[in-house]
């Protein structure tokens, strides 16, 4: 069993850098390299433009949780006003309408552990397959694959939508879980990673070890593809999550509503005559739906950004 | 802002989704109505209350908030019949899942909320029962003409009034003691307030419309313009009649002047403006009271009611704005139940539930209660308002009709006229091609069309 014991590339990791790019630079005055870039006040200002663009929204949504409707309505929406009612706010979003937000949270948490863990797991799996192992039809899978990453999901809603109909399953979890299962991208993304990650002379060691395929991918290559696993799963969590347009076609029923549109039916309660505007609690709504998104966002950062660096570089 | 990117998805669907139906619209009509085991034979009152006392379970898809209450006393009056209330999404949204429903043949509710400018493509595809069965057609006199002529389609009654949108002018009357307007009573005074009002406030305009198709129409409507005429198959559409033109004259006026606040109906800007007196004046239905005491609170007694301005001084045409029906779906298993329910809620004890929650009845008996007319509203310091709707209910212009696919066509409303809001386009340039853009997907649906 020398191949379990072997310790793994460190490209898997954090690459050390400075390997690769000493490359010497004739420069006049001051020597500048990957690690110490030459500062550009254009590429700065740009750059902070950016930022300010991204966070704006976001700096107005944490401002705006914090404060009543009519504190909503009647001041500047980028700086507090009035009482500071975020807790008050957090509290009605919880209970309003029989705590039917719990349960739409409930029901996203699911759709994303079923819907997203399953899409991860399936592309993990079919994307080290393709990567490592040759059979015939390879190229037509290949092609498939590529094509369904540029067919849009939201074109696919209504012909899968009058087939899931068909068979019974809209307005169930199901109509939203299945299609959530199938993740091109991500097959694409784990096939590439697989092949650059898991070298070919490790699975080779393995077998002559007499390491059987199912314990040679558990126990070799899926540590290895750890970094490319985060990555599609984020993906996959991310799009499941944030999903709006599948559920809306597939359920009517609100105890089965994800965030998105339970939210939007919030919001939509301020368009219908007679209805009770709720923009404070839309907002403290949204709040509390992208903070599980962001935290796992900055705890998985590591991962996420190796595993987007991979294959980029050729060693 | 942040309504534009379901608005667009929605629309998007909705395109699939009517593009399917009316396609499908020519063979859904016979095995949908076989399929649910019902066919057209009379149903007596007394076959109903069996049916009610037998018992079963509706689902129902409305996003009227004071059919809850409704629900509930259904429930208590027939404890046998169970009803799933379901919010489908609003307006346009809720269509688009139901014409998704009937395309699948499976999966609709029993019971639809449908609004009436959107009733006819229903009734067109069969996708809703002909209440004639159950003698709906008796109902006729308990309604308002308004709404009982959008229900009463091609000699069938394809649903059941719930309420109406009779249209009235509210308007901030501190905002109009503050700068000495006078309250208009034509378009032409009104477009003489927004003028002055512009001018002493730069902030404040006397209303806001970024293009609203139920709006625009609604304005011709009472103008007494008829741009749509249907016959069965036979469509046309003309916005080129003196009706159209009079519309036009004015609100050109007001879009070229920059007198129109630029903000969007129902967004949490808009109710914000209708707070602070920026804006100055809404022109619509009769069910926005409602609205006004749940989303803008602040304004209480500074808001009051009056006629809709005529397009001619001494006239007293009014017209329509929003309002929906109950319509029984016609692939619903339990269509007997569903009917039950829908004259429970539009002409029965229903009824009194709707008003009590701020809903506007378009029952005639209702109409006409002194109880009703004499209620006083303290949000708009006591004025009985339901005087004017009542009023403005029964001078709605006769003859009125919509598209058989008006929600098609509503959706493409921004991409037309709604362009004279923000280009050099004229209101009339953009009536034209929607008119254009209309007549060709009725071609492309094979309907006849002409001008």
């Amino acid at each position: 069993m020398t191949a379990t014991t072997t310790p793994a590339p460190a490209r898997a990791g954090t690459p050390d850098r400075r390997d690769r790019v000493r490359t010497p630079l004739p420069r006049p005055r001051r020597r500048h390299s990957v690690d110490r870039p030459r500062r550009s006040v254009t590429l700065t200002l740009l750059s902070s433009l950016v930022v300010l663009y991204t966070l704006l929204p976001l700096a107005w949504l944490v401002v705006s949780a914090t404060k009543t409707q009519p504190d909503l309505l009647g001041s500047p929406g980028l700086w507090f006003s009035g009482r500071f009612a975020l807790w008050d706010n957090i509290t009605q979003t919880l209970s309003y309408d029989h705590h039917v937000f719990l349960r739409w949270l409930l029901n996203t948490l699911l759709y994303v552990v079923l819907g997203a863990g399953g899409a991860t797991l399936l592309a993990v799996l079919a994307g080290y397959g393709l990567a490592k192992f040759d059979f015939r039809g390879k190229k037509a899978v290949f092609a498939v694959v590529i094509g369904a990453v540029a067919v849009p999901a939201t074109a696919l809603a209504v012909p899968t939508f009058l087939m899931f109909s068909k068979m019974g399953l809209t307005n169930t979890p199901w109509a939203v879980i299945i299609p959530s299962l199938v993740s091109p991208f991500g097959l694409y993304l784990m096939w590439v990673f697989s092949a650059e990650a898991v070298p070919a002379e490790l699975l080779e060691a393995a077998r002559v070890d007499g390491s059987g395929e199912v314990r040679t991918f558990f126990r070799i290559a899926l540590p290895l593809l750890a970094p490319g696993i985060v990555t599609v799963l984020l993906f996959t969590v991310v799009a499941t999550w944030n999903n709006y347009f599948l559920p809306l076609i597939m359920i009517k029923d609100p105890n089965w509503y994800p965030l998105t549109l339970g939210l939007n039916a919030w919001n939509d309660q301020a368009a219908t005559a007679g209805g009770q505007p709720v923009f404070n609690l839309v907002i403290t709504g949204s709040l509390l739906t992208i903070v599980p998104l962001v935290a796992a966002f900055l705890l998985l950062q590591r991962y996420w950004q190796s595993g987007l660096a991979a294959g980029s570089v050729k060693e | 802002m942040r309504a534009t990117t379901p608005r667009t998805l929605s629309g998007l669907a909705l395109l699939c989704a009517t593009a399917l139906s009316l396609t499908a619209c020519g063979s859904s009509g016979t095995d949908a109505g076989s399929a649910a085991g019902s066919g057209d034979a009379a149903v007596s009152a007394s076959a109903l209350q069996s049916a009610l006392a037998k018992g079963g379970t509706i689902t129902v898809w409305a996003w009227e908030p004071t059919l809850k209450q409704v629900v509930s006393d259904f429930e208590a009056t027939y404890p046998k019949v169970h009803v799933d209330l379901v919010n489908a999404g609003t307006g346009d949204k809720q269509y688009t899942a139901l014409q998704n429903a009937v395309q699948a043949g499976s999966g609709g509710p029993d019971v639809a909320q449908i609004e009436y400018y959107a009733l006819g493509q229903f009734a067109l595809g069969k996708s809703v029962q002909d209440l004639g069965k159950y003698g709906a057609a008796k109902l006729s006199g308990s309604y308002s003409t308004g709404p009982w002529n959008s229900v009463d389609i091609g000699g069938g009654v394809y649903a059941l009034p719930m309420d109406s949108g009779p249209m009235a002018l509210f308007y901030n009357k501190k905002v109009f003691d503050k700068y000495h307007l006078t309250v208009p009573t034509t378009w032409a005074q009104y477009l003489d307030d927004a003028r002055r009002l512009h001018a002493a406030d730069p902030n404040a305009y006397i209303t806001n419309d970024t293009g609203d198709a139920g709006f625009t129409t609604s304005l011709i409507w009472q103008a007494g313009g008829h741009p749509y005429k249907v016959d069965g198959t036979k469509v046309s559409v003309d916005f080129t009649d003196a009706g159209s033109n009079a519309f036009t004259g004015t609100w050109q006026q007001l879009v070229s002047g920059k007198l129109l606040a630029p903000i969007n109906s129902w967004s949490d800007q808009w109710y914000k403006a209708l707070g602070d007196g920026s804006i100055a004046t809404l022109a619509t239905g009769a069910w926005m009271p409602a609205n006004l005491v749940s989303g803008v609170p602040g304004g209480s007694g500074d808001w009051r009611v009056a006629p809709l301005p005529q397009w001619q001084a001494g006239q007293n045409a009014s017209a329509e704005n929003g309002g929906s029906s109950l319509a029984v779906m016609k692939a619903s298993t339990h269509q007997d139940l569903a009917y039950a329910f829908a004259q429970f809620a539009a002409a029965g004890a229903g009824v009194q539930d709707r008003i009590k929650g701020g809903a506007f009845p378009a029952t005639t008996a209702d109409l006409n209660s002194p109880a009703f007319l004499n209620t006083a509203f303290p949000y708009f310091g006591g004025q009985q308002a339901n005087q004017v709707f009542a009023q403005s209910a029964k001078n709605v212009v006769k003859g009125w009709q919509y598209l058989p696919y008006q929600v098609y066509a509503n959706s493409i409303f921004n991409d037309t006229v709604g362009k004279a809001y923000v280009s050099s386009t004229t209101l009339a340039e953009g009536l034209k091609n929607w008119q254009d853009a209309s007549l060709n997907y009725g071609t492309q649906q094979g309907f006849t069309t002409g001008k």
